[in-house]
């Protein structure tokens, strides 16, 4: 089971940053048309800079897990360097592979957050 | 009996459990022979052709017809192909209105259609200025028949449900809303995508007015599809698709249609398919009905009692006998796409997610569900093998 990895597993079971923000900057959901799963990302911005985040949602391990990745790493960064994170970078976080088949679970955390940001 | 042997996707897949034949079906030999003998030695376009291979093929397709026909208890100019149920039901919502009665504004179906079932009436009633209705369901994942009484009068214009639910394995007792309908002067249209290949489709018997289908969930290629009406409506309403093939005389003006069923057949059709589909009926038929429906209500049940013996289980079915072939489940706390992907790592194909029901997966409150269905090669010991993965899934999850 190798995309089951106890890390995968511990972030399904524990989720970061899970929940809802009470004055968000910016706000984004987006859904997975595959299985129907939903994502809402939620920000606060200050400067460019992210200073909080928290996202929503139920979904498979993959996708909770690349959400409670992503949502940790972007904590304090810059929407410019925010731009930079690609495809690859979040496969690179889960560390495990990835099906073709599952690839919209894992990225659709990444494509929620840029469309809160509005950007590509 | 095995019938594994019958279909070469387990020669070159070797221990493949396939438990998803409501999404498309696997082919036997002898149709995946139809195709290639087609193109190997029999290929030409039909209709106009003089010279020999040109009319076999014209002969041979129209020869197809005829046996769907006969399989449905319909004539031959009632049988109109398409590329599956989804385009059959396209043409429909493209055409029917010319057939409906002024003063009925109400287009009802069931909540538990497929997307294909859905989306179009959507459309329909939005460009008609009608109201879309749905039957609703019941704690037991049937019709609710009682309401259905009430749903159908004289402001319903169509009734179009399906036969059998793609997510419950729900047989619906279709001819009681088509005789509901019937003395509403109601129109109605049956979603045959799932029954089709479990049980026998008598139109007469049925009395519907449009029935749709595919081929490639009942054993025969994908690519081809049929669209049932009954002749009177089919003569009445005006096709969609305009080209070569479906016209009678052509000048720089305008065009008169063909004969039915040419009409509906604008430009060169699926002709190998067609021929296949036919190859398709006649293993059906070989087999027969009734031991088709013996194996598969037996493995269903087996099926039923073995997931129930599972911990953290729901399985959303209405029981064996008001359902076969087909059940949804959820394991507690693990999505339905992990669960896919750990049973994958065993070689065990099922279909996870929302099955083109977004609507009623909203309505049971989940994000979508396991689905587990049977064709005639599975065996109890694909089942026992699908519980073993199951088990090792909740393993992983504990």
């Amino acid at each position: 089971m190798d995309m089951y990895t106890e890390n995968i597993l511990d972030l399904y079971k524990n989720p970061r940053n899970k929940g809802s923000l009470e004055n968000p900057t910016h706000e984004n959901s987006r859904n997975n048309p595959l299985c129907g799963d939903e994502i809402t990302i939620q920000l606060i911005t200050d400067n460019n800079q992210i200073e909080d985040v928290k996202f929503d949602g139920i979904g498979c391990a993959i996708s909770q897990a690349s959400a409670s990745m992503l949502t940790d790493k972007i904590k304090g960064m810059s929407i410019e360097n925010i731009k930079k994170i690609n495809k690859d970078d979040v496969l690179g976080m889960l560390h495990i592979p990835i099906s073709p088949g599952r690839l919209k679970c894992a990225l659709l955390s990444l494509e929620t957050l840029k469309g809160a940001l509005e950007i590509q | 009996m095995n019938f594994k042997q019958d279909f070469p996707i387990f020669e070159h897949n070797k221990d493949l459990i396939y438990l998803d034949s409501a999404a498309t079906s696997q082919r036997p030999k002898e149709v995946i022979k139809s195709l290639t003998d087609f193109y190997e030695k029999e290929n030409a376009n039909i209709h106009r052709g003089v010279y020999t291979l040109s009319e076999q093929a014209t002969e041979n397709y129209k020869k197809a017809r005829e046996k769907i026909a006969q399989f449905l208890n319909a004539n031959s100019k009632e049988i109109i192909f398409t590329r599956n149920t989804t385009e059959s039901m396209n043409i429909l919502t493209n055409t029917i209105k010319p057939l409906l009665e002024g003063g009925r504004d109400e287009i009802l179906l069931t909540e538990m259609e497929h997307h294909s079932n859905l989306v179009p009436w959507q459309q329909f009633a939005k460009t008609n200025n009608m109201k879309l209705k749905f039957i609703p369901i019941t704690e037991n994942y049937e019709l609710d028949y009682e309401k259905a009484r009430k749903l159908i009068n004289e402001k319903t214009a169509l009734v179009s449900l399906t036969h059998m639910s793609n997510v419950f394995g729900t047989i619906n007792d279709i001819k009681q809303i088509i005789d509901l309908a019937k003395d509403n002067n109601v129109l109605t249209i049956i979603d045959a995508a799932q029954s089709i290949s479990h049980m026998k489709i008598d139109v007469k018997q049925l009395d519907c007015d449009f029935l749709a289908f595919s081929s490639h969930k009942m054993l025969g290629p994908m690519g081809i599809g049929i669209l049932y009406g009954k002749e009177k409506h089919l003569e009445k309403i005006q096709p969609s698709l305009f080209g070569g093939g479906m016209i009678n005389t052509v000048s720089y003006e305008g065009a008169t249609w063909a004969d039915l069923p040419e009409k509906f057949e604008a430009g060169t059709q699926n002709i190998a398919e067609s021929l296949a589909l036919g190859t398709a009926i006649d293993y059906l038929e070989e087999i027969g009905f009734n031991k088709i429906q013996e194996h598969e209500k037996e493995l269903t049940q087996y099926t039923l009692e073995q997931l129930s013996k599972l911990d953290n289980i729901e399985i959303y079915n209405p029981g064996i006998e008001k359902s076969s072939a087909i059940i949804s489940f959820n394991l507690k706390d693990i999505h339905s796409h992990d669960v896919a992907t750990i049973l994958n790592e065993s070689k065990i194909a099922i279909r996870a997610g929302h099955h083109c029901c977004m609507p009623l997966m909203k309505k049971l409150n989940i994000p979508g569900t396991c689905r587990v269905s049977l064709s005639i090669f599975n065996t109890k010991g694909d089942i026992d093998k699908l519980i073993e993965s199951l088990k090792k899934c909740q393993g992983v999850f504990r």
